[in-house]
């Protein structure tokens, strides 16, 4: 079985365990549409949606990818699952790729379905913009959730779970979020995607730094 | 048993420590001339800049030690690892305070989004997680889990500091001069500074070989503890 099957395997069982349940799901993204929500209200309903979309789309998504992470492992330790995990025939990082693309995946699709009611609630019309956005939001997820996969691999196992997660992960995906917001807010103002390239090399400079050292980590995360 | 010595290493570095200290203050108060704009307040300058100086040394040799607690898995890389960001938390805690103190008369802020400045928060945020994923972690993961932590933080500092000043460069705000020391330093301004360079560093040096043996002393407890308890089993 090549290295990319076993992957697959991993995120597959993922996403049948997340297809019965729904769980991560639905619960992220009643998440995000709350956070749309009280953002309605926190902000002065004049203000111009240009300005307040990058700073409201990154919060939500965020958080909302924050609570995915925790249930992703939560759920492993029910019925001592990841020990069987564990005990898979490959090797560790196999493990921490298929969690991470399985995370990369849920999160994309609440992104995916998000973003058309932030277009009705802001009243933007996003979709020239979107193969722009749809590059910012691919490579920001995907630096957020390969040190959070590794992180939530640690946190599950610290008394404060569900908190620690975010005080870990917060602080090291500052690059990402600022440089997801910062290239929101370029392509909103309808700039060429040539005004944001050094925006796109931070993020993807983040997302190689993180996803090889994450790899390279994980199986010092998961030892017994 | 053997006797102890009068005068351990540890002691003669607390002494050395303590004068360099004090001539420093000396140097600080009484030898380095008033920054002619800025008035007395730059003389925090002179404790402001050795603490970071000490704080990026402490969180480096977090991410070493934690380099090599991985690789080798000797408790005493562990224990530097640990010993360091306490103390390199600390040196962030008094750069964040004497900063504002020195930006409030100076800028007219006490806090700015400078790059520097948001750096250094973001570091102080990272350490500090480092230390409550340190207590909050199951005991037998504890190490491990804060060694990657910390490899991984020490990572992104770049990053951080890349991205804060790209955000704010294409964002201008002007609320910041020049950094006072690029302006050239007087002579005597440099050497009193020097001098602190060293006091703070021998300080961390100091606090550092504390630390790590009250460390030591507790996983001797620990041990003790538990032949206690063995011996305990086997009575009964």
């Amino acid at each position: 079985m090549g290295f990319f099957q076993k992957v697959w395997f991993i995120t597959w069982k993922d996403v049948k365990a997340e297809w019965r349940t729904r769980e991560i799901f639905s619960s992220t993204f009643i998440f995000t549409l709350l956070v749309i929500v009280i953002f309605n209200f926190a902000l002065d309903p004049g203000a111009d949606p240009q300005t307040t979309l990058p700073g409201a789309l990154w919060i939500a998504f965020t958080f909302a990818g924050v609570l995915g992470l925790n249930r992703s492992f939560i759920l492993e330790r029910e019925n001592e699952a990841f020990q069987g995990l564990l005990l898979c025939p490959v090797d560790r990082g196999v493990i921490y790729l298929g969690k991470m693309l399985g995370s990369l995946l849920f999160m994309s699709v609440v992104e995916l379905i998000a973003l058309p009611i932030f277009m009705v609630f802001f009243n933007l019309n996003l979709l020239s913009l979107l193969p722009g956005l749809g590059l910012v939001i691919l490579l920001s997820t995907l630096g957020f959730i390969s040190v959070g996969t590794l992180f939530s691999a640690m946190s599950i196992h610290t008394k404060t779970r569900e908190v620690m997660l975010p005080v870990l992960l917060f602080p090291v995906v500052v690059p990402v979020i600022i440089g997801a917001v910062k290239a929101t807010d370029r392509i909103l103002a309808q700039k060429p995607l040539s005004d944001i390239t050094s925006w796109l090399h931070l993020l993807i400079a983040f997302d190689i730094i993180f996803l090889v050292a994450s790899f390279l980590t994980f199986e010092f995360v998961v030892e017994e | 048993m053997k006797s102890t010595p009068r005068y351990t290493p540890v002691d003669l570095l607390g002494w050395a420590t303590f004068l360099t200290m004090t001539v420093g203050l000396y140097l600080i108060f009484m030898y380095a001339p008033t920054e002619q704009k800025m008035g007395i307040v730059q003389r925090i300058f002179y404790f402001h800049l050795p603490s970071a100086w000490t704080s990026f040394l402490a969180f480096f040799v977090v991410a070493v030690s934690s380099s090599l607690y991985l690789w080798r898995r000797e408790r005493k890389w562990d224990r530097i690892a640990y010993a360091s960001a306490e103390i390199g938390v600390v040196f962030c805690s008094l750069v964040l305070l004497t900063g504002p103190i020195w930006a409030r008369p100076v800028w007219n802020v006490w806090w700015t989004w400078d790059p520097r400045l948001t750096t250094t928060l973001i570091l102080w945020l990272m350490y500090v997680a480092y230390l409550m994923l340190r207590s909050s972690s199951e005991s037998s993961k504890t190490s491990r889990f804060t060694a990657v932590f910390g490899i991984l933080a020490f990572l992104d500092v770049p990053l951080v500091y890349m991205s804060t000043r790209w955000w704010r460069t294409i964002h201008p705000k002007p609320v910041i001069g020049g950094e006072p020391g690029s302006s050239g330093l007087a002579l005597e301004m440099a050497l009193t500074l020097m001098v602190c360079l060293l006091a703070f560093t021998l300080f961390y040096i100091y606090l550092m070989a504390q630390r790590i043996s009250l460390e030591k002393l507790k996983d001797e407890i620990e041990e003790i503890k538990q032949n206690v308890e063995t011996l305990k089993e086997r009575s009964n």
